[in-house]
C-alpha cells in the first residue's frame, strides 16, 4: 500500500506516493531523478549514498523514505548556488580529491557536515568524520587535505 | 629543460566539476523510458552439469517481460583475444557451471522485486559434480576435470629460459637462496558496481551503455555473444566509477541486457549488487611461488629461478598473460645472466582471476623483493646498496631480449633512501618500528592482446574557437581525460578551457584498445598529440601565408598564433581559425593514429620488447608492529617513481596514493575467504578495505627521465605504484621484529608465532 510522503529536498517540496519499503536512496534516484546520490553497496557499508537530513549525514540506502517524512534533505545537487560551487566542492577540485568520482558526493556531504559542526578540524577529526565513506581511488589523503583547506 | 605552458602542471580535472556536483552520469544513472530491470541467475554449485532449465514459472510472474538462457546466445565461448588462450567461457552457461556465481540465465521485469521473484522460480536441474578448489589438489591425478577440452586442469604450463641456462650458472654463484611465498586473491572493490543498459531496436541495432574500461573489447565480445555484425552494435561508456583492471572484461551484464531487450522490446538495465561484485567478477590471481636466487659475494645477481603455481579459477580470462608477466618481472628490474621460469596455470572451481593493477608482476615482486632483502642480510650488505649494484639502466638489453629506453631506477632508490627514515629503528616498549625498501619495474603499453597496440584521436577546431578532442580512451578515474586535454592544449598553445573532450562512444570516437597496462598516457597521449599537431600545421600554413612567411616561423602560444621572433604580428587563436575558414574554406581537423615501437608478444619464448616502455620506482615504508597483538600499522610510505615526464603531477600523486592504499589493503587486510568454492565474506563489513583511519603518510617523489617515445617524454606509471608496497612492508616488519613474512595478506598470528619463536631461541 503506497503512502503519502512529503520530502523537502534541496529546499524544494515534493509530495509523493511511495511504497513504504522504498529507501530514500531509491526515491531520490528513481522518483526524483537526483542521481548524484550513489548506490555503492545498498547495505549501509560504503557511504556513497550519504545525504544530509536536517544537517546530519545519514546513509540513504538504509533509510526508508517514509522515515524522513517532512524532514529537510540535502543532496549533492543542492550544494552549488547560482552556478557557484561551494568552497568545499572547489577544494575537492583544487587539491585533487576527485578521481572516479563515485564516492565524491557522499564524501563531500560528510565533509560538509563535519565542517558545519567543527570549522577547523584536525586531521584525525577529518579521518574520523569520513571514516564511514569508502574511497578506492584516492587513498584518502587528498580528500583529507581538501576538507582541511576548506575549513577555517 | 623545455618550458611548457600546460603539460607538467597539476591542473584540476576536466571532469571534476561534474563529479563534485552530482552532474556526472554513470551507467546506473541512465533511466530510459519503459526501461526494465534485469537480474542474473547464478550457480549455487562450484561444479555441476546443467541438465535442463525450465523458465515457464518465472515467465508467469506479473511484470516479468523476458527470460534468457545460454540457448539465446550465439553459444560461442570467449576469452581475451590472444593466441594461447583457449576460449573457455560461455556468456551464459551452456553445459556446465564451474564456480559459485557462474551465469546461467537472466530475467527482465518491470521492477527489481519481480525480477528477483522470477529468478527463484527458474527451475534448473543440475547434476552436481565433485569440485576442486585448490590448485595443488586440481593437479592430482583423478581430480575432477573442470574443462573437457583439456586432459587435465592445467590450462597452460610455460617454461621460459631467458639468457644463459640456470644450471650452468650455479658455479658462478657464491650463495644460492631458495624460499616459497604465497599470495592470496584480492577484490578490486571499485565503488561503482558494474552496470549495463541495453536497447535492441526493431531495426536490429543494439546500443549498450556499460561501465567498462575497454569499450572496444566489450564490443568485440558482444559481436561474439550476440552473433551479429559489429556495425549493428554501439557501445557507449559513461563516467566509470573505478576499475583497476576489474572492468576490463565483465561483459556478461551487457550480453544479458541486450538479449533481454531483444526479447522484451524494451530497454533493460542490469546493475550488479555489491555481493555480485565480490562473488561473480574477476579478481587477482593467487600465486604460489618458489624462488631461487644465485649471487656472488660482492652482491652481483647471477640467476633467478622460479616455479609458480597460479590459481586460474574457473576460466582463463587474463590468466595466461598474468602468468607470463609474473615471470617476465624477473628479467626487468635487475641485470642477471639467466632466468628460468616454470609456471602452471591451474583451473579450480572458484571465482576466476582477471586483470588487476599489478597483473602478476606484483605477486612475483613480493617474492623477489623479499628475497633480495634476505640475500642482503646473508651477504651483510645494505638492502638499498645491493639493489643499486644490480639495477637495470637506460639502453640496457635485458635477458628477455627487450631494451630499456629510459630508466631512473637508481635515482629512485637514492631518492627514497635520502627522503625517508631509512634504517631507523625504534623499539618503544611493545611497539616495534622498522623500515623496508622494495623496487619495481612496470610495463607501459603491452602488446599482448592484439597484433597492434593502437589508439587514434581526432581534433576539430570550430569557429567558436573550441578545440574538440575525440578519443576512444577511457578515463576510469585515473585522470586521462585531463592529461589528453593538456597535451592538446600544449600543442595548440591554448588554455585548457578551450579544449573539450568527447570519448568512448564506438560510433563517434576513434578506436582505442582501452585502459589497461598503463597504456593510456603513452598510446592515446601520442595519438592526441599527433592529431593536435596535424591541426596545428594546417593553421600554421594559413597564418604563415597571411604573414608572408613560412610555417616554421609560426608559434602557438598564449591563445595566439604569431611570428615566433615578433609575437606582436599574428592573430588570436580564434582569428586564426576564422582566417582558415574565411580565406581557404578550411575547417581545421587533425587526425592521429599511434602504434608504439614494440613487438607482438611471443608466448612460446616470452622474449622481446612487447611493451612501449618501462616505468620504474622504489618505495621505503615505515611500519609499527604491536608485539602483543601482531597487528601492523603502515605509518609512512616514501615513493619515488620514474614517470618519464610528469604531464600532471597532481594526478600522479593521486595514482600513487590510491595504489598504495590498494597495496596496504592487499598486504594487511584484504582476502576473500573461500570455503568449498563459496566466498564467505562478500561485503564491505566482512571484506575490509582501508578507510581514512588507516591512511598512511605518503611522500610522492617524481623522477623524470624523458622517454624517447613517450608524449613529451611521459610514460604510463599508474599500476607500478601498487607493486613494491607489499614486499617493502614485509621487509620493514622483518627490520622491526626479525620475523620474515612469506604470505600476504599478513596474518597477525603469523607475526606473534614468529616473535614467540625468536624469543624462545634467545632463551
Amino acid at each position: 500500500m503506497k503512502q503519502k510522503v512529503k520530502l523537502i529536498v534541496n529546499e524544494q517540496e515534493y509530495e509523493l506516493f511511495i511504497e513504504p519499503h522504498k529507501t530514500l536512496l531509491d526515491v531520490l534516484r528513481d522518483d526524483l531523478g537526483l542521481t548524484g546520490t550513489k548506490k555503492g553497496c545498498d547495505s549501509g557499508q560504503c557511504g556513497a549514498c550519504t545525504v544530509l537530513v536536517d544537517g546530519e549525514p545519514i546513509l540513504s540506502c538504509i533509510t526508508l523514505a517514509c522515515e524522513v517524512d517532512g524532514r529537510k534533505i540535502q543532496t549533492i545537487e543542492g550544494l552549488a548556488k547560482d552556478g557557484e560551487l561551494h568552497p568545499l566542492q572547489k577544494a575537492f577540485l583544487q587539491y585533487g580529491a576527485v578521481q572516479c568520482g563515485f564516492c565524491t558526493p557522499g564524501m563531500v556531504l560528510s565533509g560538509l557536515a563535519l565542517l558545519e559542526n567543527n570549522p577547523s578540524p584536525t586531521i584525525e577529526e577529518i579521518k574520523k568524520g569520513i571514516s564511514g565513506n569508502l574511497c578506492r581511488c584516492t587513498g584518502y589523503l587528498k580528500i583529507i587535505e581538501a576538507i582541511q583547506r576548506a575549513g577555517k | 629543460m623545455i618550458k611548457y605552458a600546460t603539460v607538467g602542471k597539476g591542473v584540476p580535472r576536466v571532469d571534476g566539476p561534474a563529479k563534485v556536483t552530482g552532474d556526472a552520469i554513470y551507467t546506473a544513472d541512465i533511466y530510459l523510458k519503459g526501461m526494465l530491470q534485469g537480474k542474473i541467475l547464478r550457480s549455487p554449485y562450484p561444479h555441476a552439469r546443467i541438465l535442463h532449465i525450465d523458465t515457464s514459472r518465472a515467465l508467469k510472474v506479473t511484470g516479468v517481460r523476458a527470460v534468457v538462457t545460454g540457448a539465446d546466445t550465439s553459444k560461442i565461448k570467449f576469452a581475451q583475444s590472444m593466441k594461447t588462450k583457449v576460449p573457455d567461457k560461455a556468456f551464459l552457461a551452456l553445459d556446465k557451471v564451474r564456480y559459485i556465481g557462474d551465469e546461467i540465465a537472466a530475467v527482465a521485469a518491470d521492477d527489481i522485486d519481480a525480477a528477483e521473484e522470477a529468478l527463484e522460480l527458474i527451475r534448473v536441474e543440475y547434476e552436481v559434480l565433485p569440485a576442486v578448489v585448490d590448485p595443488f589438489d586440481a593437479m592430482e591425478p583423478g581430480a575432477p576435470l573442470i574443462h573437457e577440452h583439456l586432459p587435465s586442469n592445467i590450462s597452460w604450463a610455460p617454461l621460459y629460459q631467458w639468457g644463459e641456462p640456470v644450471n650452468g650458472l650455479l658455479g658462478d654463484c657464491d650463495v644460492v637462496l631458495e624460499d616459497s611465498f604465497k599470495t592470496h586473491s584480492q577484490v578490486h572493490a571499485y565503488m561503482e558496481p558494474n552496470c549495463s543498459v541495453a536497447t535492441w531496436d526493431q531495426n536490429g541495432d543494439v546500443t549498450v551503455w556499460a561501465s567498462t574500461q575497454g569499450p572496444y573489447t566489450h564490443k568485440q565480445e558482444l559481436v561474439t555473444a550476440l552473433g551479429i555484425p559489429g556495425h549493428k552494435i554501439r557501445v557507449i561508456t559513461p563516467a566509470v566509477g573505478g576499475g583497476f583492471g576489474g572492468k576490463r572484461h565483465v561483459v556478461e551484464p551487457s550480453v544479458a541486457a541486450a538479449l533481454l531487450s531483444k526479447k522484451s522490446g524494451r530497454p533493460v538495465k542490469i546493475e550488479y549488487t555489491r555481493e555480485e561484485e565480490f562473488t561473480a567478477t574477476r579478481h587477482r590471481h593467487p600465486m604460489n611461488i618458489q624462488l631461487r636466487i644465485g649471487a656472488r659475494k660482492d652482491g652481483k645477481f647471477i640467476f633467478f629461478d622460479a616455479e609458480n603455481v597460479v590459481d586460474n579459477g574457473a576460466y582463463n580470462d587474463s590468466g595466461p598473460s598474468v602468468t607470463l608477466y609474473a615471470g617476465h618481472a624477473l628479467t626487468t628490474n635487475y641485470m642477471v645472466k639467466g632466468v628460468r621460469y616454470n609456471a602452471k596455470l591451474v583451473y579450480t572451481n572458484t571465482s576466476y582471476g582477471g586483470s588487476y593493477r599489478g597483473y602478476g608482476n606484483l605477486q612475483m615482486r613480493f617474492c623477489l623483493e623479499s628475497m633480495v632483502d634476505m640475500l642482503a642480510e646473508r651477504l651483510n650488505m645494505d638492502a638499498a646498496e645491493l639493489r643499486l649494484i644490480n639495477v637495470v639502466k637506460e639502453n640496457d638489453t635485458l635477458v628477455c631480449r627487450s631494451r630499456v629506453t629510459s630508466c631512473g631506477l637508481s635515482e629512485c632508490i637514492r631518492e627514497v633512501v635520502r627522503s625517508s627514515n631509512w634504517k631507523q629503528k625504534k623499539q618503544d616498549s611493545r611497539k616495534l618500528r622498522g623500515t623496508g625498501i622494495a623496487c619495481y619495474e612496470y610495463i607501459c603499453a603491452p602488446r599482448w592482446h592484439y597484433p597492434h597496440d593502437s589508439s587514434s584521436a581526432s581534433v576539430r577546431i570550430d569557429d567558436d574557437g573550441a578545440v574538440r578532442l575525440f578519443t576512444g580512451a577511457i578515463d576510469i578515474g585515473q585522470g586521462s581525460d585531463t592529461t589528453l586535454c593538456q597535451i592538446v592544449a600544449e600543442v595548440l598553445g591554448v588554455d585548457m578551457s578551450h579544449v573539450k573532450i568527447f570519448r568512448a562512444d564506438s560510433e563517434l570516437a576513434p578506436m582505442d584498445l582501452g585502459t589497461y597496462g598503463s597504456r593510456v598516457t603513452f598510446i592515446a597521449g601520442n595519438a592526441a598529440k599527433i592529431a593536435a599537431t596535424e591541426a596545428r600545421n594546417q593553421l600554421a600554413e594559413v597564418v604563415a601565408e597571411e604573414l608572408d612567411t613560412i610555417p616554421e616561423n609560426i608559434e602557438f602560444r598564449n591563445n595566439r598564433v604569431q611570428l615566433s621572433d615578433n609575437p606582436a604580428r599574428g592573430f588570436s587563436f580564434l582569428e586564426a581559425v576564422k582566417l582558415a575558414l574565411d580565406t581557404k574554406g578550411l575547417i581545421v581537423m587533425g587526425r592521429g593514429s599511434y602504434d608504439p615501437p614494440s613487438d607482438v608478444v611471443d608466448f612460446m619464448k616470452g622474449e622481446g620488447k612487447f611493451n612501449a616502455a618501462y616505468s620504474f620506482g622504489s618505495q621505503v615504508v615505515e611500519v609499527e608492529v604491536d608485539a602483543d597483538t601482531g597487528s601492523v600499522r603502515l605509518l609512512k610510505v616514501t615513493s619515488a617513481a620514474d614517470c618519464g615526464f610528469a604531464i600532471n603531477p597532481l594526478s600522479l600523486d593521486g595514482q600513487c596514493h590510491g595504489s598504495i592504499s590498494h597495496a596496504q589493503g592487499m598486504t594487511l587486510l584484504e582476502r576473500p575467504f573461500v570455503d568449498e568454492g563459496n566466498i564467505l565474506n562478500p561485503s564491505f563489513l566482512d571484506y575490509q578495505i582501508p578507510t581514512a583511519m588507516e591512511a598512511p603518510e605518503i611522500d610522492s617523489i617524481l623522477v623524470e627521465t624523458i622517454d624517447p617515445d613517450g608524449p613529451f617524454g611521459a610514460k604510463g606509471v599508474s599500476e607500478g605504484y601498487q607493486v613494491p608496497t607489499a614486499p617493502a612492508i614485509a621487509n620493514a616488519i622483518y627490520h622491526a621484529t626479525g620475523v620474515r613474512i612469506k604470505e600476504i595478506p599478513i596474518k597477525q598470528e603469523e607475526i606473534l608465532r614468529g616473535l614467540d619463536k625468536l624469543a624462545r631461541s634467545k632463551e
